[in-house]
């Protein structure tokens, strides 16, 4: 096999895999009656067309890397965390807690105390399907679901009760939100809306990788994902690293949603999740799961994420539309992975190839 | 109090028929050895294009029964389509199938959300379908409003576990099946078309969860809307694992979980000041707490299950 | 239906795979009533050969002729209906069905019209009746041995009318008397079929078979009579260079002991007992073979050694040490070291390199990090001296481990643990599908860790290589260890039968 078949191969199969994506999007477009370039046109480049646009496509870039990046730590050692988005809800309840109670404590202290506990609020959650998985074999993918829904509901509890704002009580308006949290917790602003948890996501992803590249913990992470009966022979301690790995990731999704009440929210309302989990799942995969990767990818989704909120009024397509594309985008990327890997696929084209060259010669 | 108990005993029946549906339909999927977590989508988009045609045929006024069965059959349809195309990606590129359902959850519940903006809009009700009292068994005391008025969905679903065991065991169809989610290499060896099976497979699966879907859009909630599902899906994969593969406990498993559903009604119908929330996590913390028991050392598992299979690479 | 198959062809048969070449142009021919063997190495294309003829892979070139018509098989069911039957290496049968089940899974394929359990039921025992091959039809897989599993795929072969019968390594897993007896079967059966066994074992060839076929890295390297051949002749044609495996010589006094198993019980994965009150002591400098036909509880045994597996009771002493339910870490910082049965899965992580490979079990040592953080240098230093060392052919120390070939992995492997100066070693199979090449060179690896001291327990299901490379045999049946035999002792036939579970005196 040459190596500009090689390349030839697999060139082709990642611009078949962009056209069937595009084809699949098209088509339920189409079923609307939208128009397919005007649509498209609207959510990739309409947010670019303007600082503004970009700050709030950025905004939603730094939830997005963060959970990838714990969801990629997650998904290399061998546990798929979908429960980003309940792990980021039970990071919202800590850290509002936390403003809560202290709203007097000077800011240097409590930020980063309040953050924490965002971390361990969501490293909690992570942890509970981690240790499932490691000890009983219960399948992350079902248990991480169920704990969405129930830190859904924990959450609307929480704002409908102890976290209630007084003053909805006193108006009787009964909106589910805590009152403003205390400045002391508040993140300071680059520009517009945009926030300092850009810089915070950016060493995150620098952290990351040294983690799983450089030390032995990530070694031993990445063993027990890529072989896990081999990584148990060879001594590790799998179960140890699955649920630390989950503890990691929730922690991630949990300090996620901290960086986003302080912020832009600065109070805790109903739909600050706003799908993150869901979506860093696939921006972890379309990142390759490395860091380097994640952080261009969640600019991409925070693009796609903040160009369907425009769609409505401006192409009247449902902002929906953009949970359909990331559905699309990971099974073709899962798709295209096994494809490309195929070596029995890939030497069936290269004999047809080479056939067809025959009798052509 | 024997009117409650009554009043939430005759809702198990008609409330579970969603769950024994699609977890039926997954029990064939699993034990072909393919695990579909895109139920969840599929039941999405059963349960809107269900929806839709009694709509669009009456604008929530009353319609002619046809164009509910014409829901069911469309949402039928579309779920084997989903079946066929999760066949594709996981069957035939071998793609692994716990991401690749996720990505199809993810890709039904956006489109079914995206088309119902457009076609619907917002919250509209369509009439649904009438209970049938079966003539002197419906008037038993108590085990008549609890087994004997429903509607003809829920008669066809219980009826569908026998069927789906005289499938699964005494026939030639189920005896593949259960080959290729056990031991593909030896159907294959045997002249089965592995790939086949699973397609074959998926698709009823994927026909009984868009029915599952439709079902509560229809009959259930007799209207549309994005959090319809809410989980359903993937409870229903959990009871697969729950009824170890096997029809008849698998409707056990389905009948448990209604029966914590219900007890979110039973609370406000009682009138205790219970925080609401708390009931409607019920059904999802029993999940969890049922697979913690359940998940270790199955030895009644597909042994194939979630393993693409391909004849010329040997293990 | 009882269309006679009287001569059966494959001509010009070639086929590849990613990077290897399995059949290159081979051509075979069988007659009516005519046993043919097809000898060679693991890897020869043997078995890739059969695969083709019954359609379970398509050839790239070649065709296949019966009765000198040419015929195309596209699966197994054409296979079947055309007369053609395969017993391959690992049985094909679903453990949670019954035989009966199983053997109606093929019956469709086989022309047969109607699914009713209970014909598919009264063909099996008409069938094995017929040819004394007793099984019962509502027993499910699970229950029964391997030997009872081959009967069951014979009979299933037949029942789907077989008149053309492949058998793939028939005798790997059976006690030298099984394999006597199944001579016998076969022979008898060759008045009604045509035969084609693989093997690699030159008695078997010697006792059956009227033709021989010996292949080669995927080429027929010679076709003949068996009878013209002497055992000598073909064993040499077989390898093609002349490897002479190296021999324990003896000598050499017993060190202390080592690693002492006491009345161990072990549950296997179905949570029936694996091992029963097993008890085996094991010195330093010596090897111990262990003997018996798999699934006997040698799995079991090394993964309980290696705390991979819960000691229900007894003890395990290391070294004067208990470390009985201790963890994988802690016996492996014991200075355990440890060849499993799986090398792909169970050996090395697959998708790492080389050198990760190779510090799998060392890698927060000390010796290639400090503080957490890798050494990288280190580990390439290391790796490619023991990529040299150990000849493991390879394009860098960077290259996924799970790429190389078998040889090569087991290399890596080996040298992995022998790099990690263990006190002890437990080699499980150690040779499996490997060339003679590689087994030559992991035999004498093998011997020189003897040599420097270390007891080996070395589990294998290669009565040549126990009794090549062992100083004592111990033979395992169910669970148990019936006898351990000196070097001297043992002979083939005294192996067998305590193999089979029979009591000495």
């Amino acid at each position: 096999m040459t190596k500009s078949f090689r390349i030839a191969f697999k060139a082709s199969i990642i611009i078949i895999s962009v056209v069937a994506a595009i084809l699949m999007a098209s088509i339920i477009l189409w079923l609307i009656g939208a128009d397919v370039s005007d649509t498209f046109f609207a959510i990739v480049f309409e947010p670019l067309s303007n600082m503004l646009h970009i700050s709030e496509v950025l905004i939603r870039a730094i939830p997005l890397c963060i959970i990838a990046l714990g969801i990629s730590v997650a998904y290399r050692s061998g546990i798929i965390n979908i429960g980003a988005e309940g792990q980021m809800a039970m990071g919202l309840l800590a850290f509002t807690g936390v403003a809560l109670a202290f709203p007097d404590v000077p800011r240097p202290l409590l930020l980063p105390l309040a953050l924490i506990a965002a971390v361990i609020g969501g490293g909690l959650w992570g942890f509970i399907p981690g240790i499932l998985k490691a000890k009983l074999n219960v399948s992350e993918l079902l248990s991480t679901v169920m704990l969405n829904y129930i830190a859904a509901q924990f959450y609307s509890l929480c704002l409908r009760t102890i976290y209630l704002d007084p003053a909805e009580q006193v108006y009787g308006t009964g909106t589910p939100q805590s009152m403003r949290l205390t400045e002391n917790v508040w993140l300071g602003r680059i520009t517009g809306r945009l926030h300092y948890g850009l810089l915070i996501a950016i060493v995150l992803a620098v952290l990351i990788y040294v983690l799983m590249w450089k030390t032995t913990v990530g070694f031993k992470m990445r063993a027990s994902g890529s072989g896990a009966r081999a990584a148990r022979y060879g001594g590790i301690s799998v179960g140890f690293y699955l649920a630390a790995s989950m503890a990691i990731s929730g922690a991630f999704a949990g300090l996620a949603g901290g960086v986003e009440l302080a912020g832009v929210h600065r109070r805790a309302i109903e739909g600050i999740t706003n799908n993150y989990g869901f979506s860093g799942v696939v921006v972890a995969l379309f990142g390759g799961l490395h860091p380097f990767g994640i952080v261009p990818a969640s600019f991409l989704f925070g693009l796609l994420i903040y160009g369907s909120t425009l769609a409505p009024s401006m192409v009247g397509v449902p902002a929906n539309i953009v949970q359909v594309m990331q559905g699309i985008i990971i099974i073709v990327i899962v798709t295209a992975q096994m494809v490309l890997s195929n070596a029995y696929f890939q030497n069936r084209v290269w004999r047809k190839y080479q056939a067809l060259m025959k009798k052509e010669g | 109090m024997l009117d409650i108990i009554t009043n939430m005993l005759s809702m198990c029946i008609p409330f579970s028929v969603a769950l024994l549906l699609a977890s039926i339909g997954e029990m064939f999927n699993q034990r072909a050895g393919v695990f579909n977590l895109g139920c969840e989508g599929v039941m999405a988009m059963g349960a809107f294009v269900g929806m839709l045609i009694p709509f669009l045929a009456g604008h929530g006024g009353p319609v002619s029964e046809w164009y509910n069965v014409l829901g069911f059959v469309a949402a039928a349809l579309l779920g084997a389509l989903f079946g066929l195309f999760f066949g594709l990606i996981t069957v035939t590129f071998r793609a692994p199938q716990g991401i690749a359902g996720i990505g199809l959850q993810m890709f039904g519940v956006g489109t079914a959300g995206t088309l119902f903006r457009h076609f619907v809009g917002g919250t509209q009700s369509i009439p649904g379908i009438p209970d049938i009292e079966i003539p002197l068994l419906s008037k038993i005391p108590f085990l008549g409003d609890v087994f004997f008025s429903h509607n003809i969905m829920a008669y066809l679903a219980y009826i569908l576990v026998p069927v789906a065991w005289y499938v699964l065991f005494k026939t030639y169809w189920g005896l593949k099946v259960r080959a290729v989610g056990t031991n593909p290499r030896a159907a294959d060896s045997m002249g089965i078309n592995v790939s086949r099976t699973r397609y074959e497979a998926l698709i009823v699966g994927g026909a009984l969860a868009g029915l599952a879907g439709a079902y509560l859009s229809i009959a259930q909630a007799k209207m549309f809307s994005d959090s319809l599902i809410s989980g359903r899906g993937f409870i229903a994969v959990a009871l697969v694992y729950f009824g170890h593969w096997h029809p008849v406990q698998i409707m056990g498993g389905a009948l448990l979980f209604t029966f914590a559903q219900t007890f979110q009604t039973i609370v406000q119908s009682m009138g205790i000041s219970f925080p609401y929330e708390l009931a409607v996590m019920l059904p999802y913390v029993l999940v969890i707490v049922v697979l913690s028991f359940t998940s270790r050392n199955q030895i009644t598992a597909p042994t194939a299950l979630g393993k693409p299979f391909n004849r010329e690479i040997r293990t | 239906m009882d269309r006679r198959i009287k001569s059966l062809k494959m001509e010009h048969i070639t086929k590849t795979f990613p990077g290897v070449l399995a059949t290159d142009d081979i051509s075979i021919s069988v007659g009516e009533g005519e046993v043919l063997a097809l000898v060679g190495e693991n890897g020869a294309g043997k078995t890739t050969l059969m695969n083709i003829l019954m359609g379970l892979y398509q050839p790239d070139e070649g065709q296949i002729f019966i009765n000198d018509v040419p015929v195309h098989f596209k699966g197994p069911e054409d296979a079947f209906r055309a007369g053609l039957g395969m017993v391959h290496q690992t049985y094909m049968l679903v453990a949670n069905m019954t035989v009966t089940e199983n053997v109606a899974l093929g019956y469709r394929n086989a022309g047969e019209k109607h699914f009713d359990l209970k014909t598919v039921r009264r063909r099996i025992e008409e069938v094995s009746s017929r040819y004394g091959l007793m099984v019962n039809p509502d027993a499910y897989i699970w229950q029964l041995s391997v030997g009872e599993q081959q009967k069951v795929e014979l009979v299933k072969t037949l029942c789907l009318g077989a008149r053309f019968l492949i058998l793939d390594e028939p005798t790997s897993a059976l006690t030298p008397q099984e394999v006597d007896e199944l001579i016998v079967l076969l022979q008898r059966m060759t008045k009604e079929l045509s035969i084609i066994f693989i093997s690699h074992k030159l008695q078997e060839v010697k006792a059956l078979s009227n033709k021989v076929t010996i292949l080669r890295h995927g080429k027929v390297v010679f076709s003949g009579n068996t009878d013209d051949y002497s055992s000598q002749e073909i064993a040499a044609k077989m390898t093609g260079h002349d490897i002479v495996l190296p021999m324990n010589e003896g000598g050499k006094k017993r060190g202390e002991t080592v690693l002492s198993v006491q009345n161990a019980v072990v549950m296997s994965d179905r949570k029936t007992p694996a091992l029963n009150n097993l008890n085996l002591d094991i010195s330093a400098g010596e090897i111990v073979g262990l003997a018996g036909v798999s699934g006997n509880g040698q799995r079991e045994l090394a993964e309980a050694i290696n705390g991979l597996r819960k000691v229900e009771s007894g003890n395990i002493v290391f070294l004067g040490k208990d470390i009985t339910n201790k963890t994988p870490r802690e016996i492996i910082d014991a200075g355990m070291g440890y060849i499993p049965e799986e090398r792909n899965t169970e050996g090395i992580v697959p998708p790492f390199s080389i050198k990760e490979n190779f510090v799998l079990k060392d890698v927060s040592s000390g010796l290639f990090s400090s503080a957490c953080f890798i050494n990288g240098k280190k580990i390439d230093a290391t790796a490619e001296k023991l990529v040299k060392r150990f000849d493991v052919r390879c394009p860098g120390i960077d290259t996924a481990a799970g790429s190389l070939s078998g040889g090569n992995i087991q290399k890596v492997i080996l040298a992995r643990e022998i790099e990690r100066h263990p006190k002890f070693l437990v080699a499980v199979y150690p040779t499996r599908g490997l060339d003679m090449g590689a087994v030559e060179f992991i035999h004498s690896e093998l011997l020189k860790i003897r040599e420097s001291g270390i007891g080996i327990l070395l589990i294998s299901e290669e009565l040549d290589e126990i009794m090549n490379l062992s100083d004592r045999i111990a033979v395992i049946y169910k669970g148990s260890i019936q006898r351990v035999l000196d070097k001297k002792e043992a002979t083939r036939e005294r192996l067998g039968i305590l193999m089979a579970g029979v009591k000495e005196e």
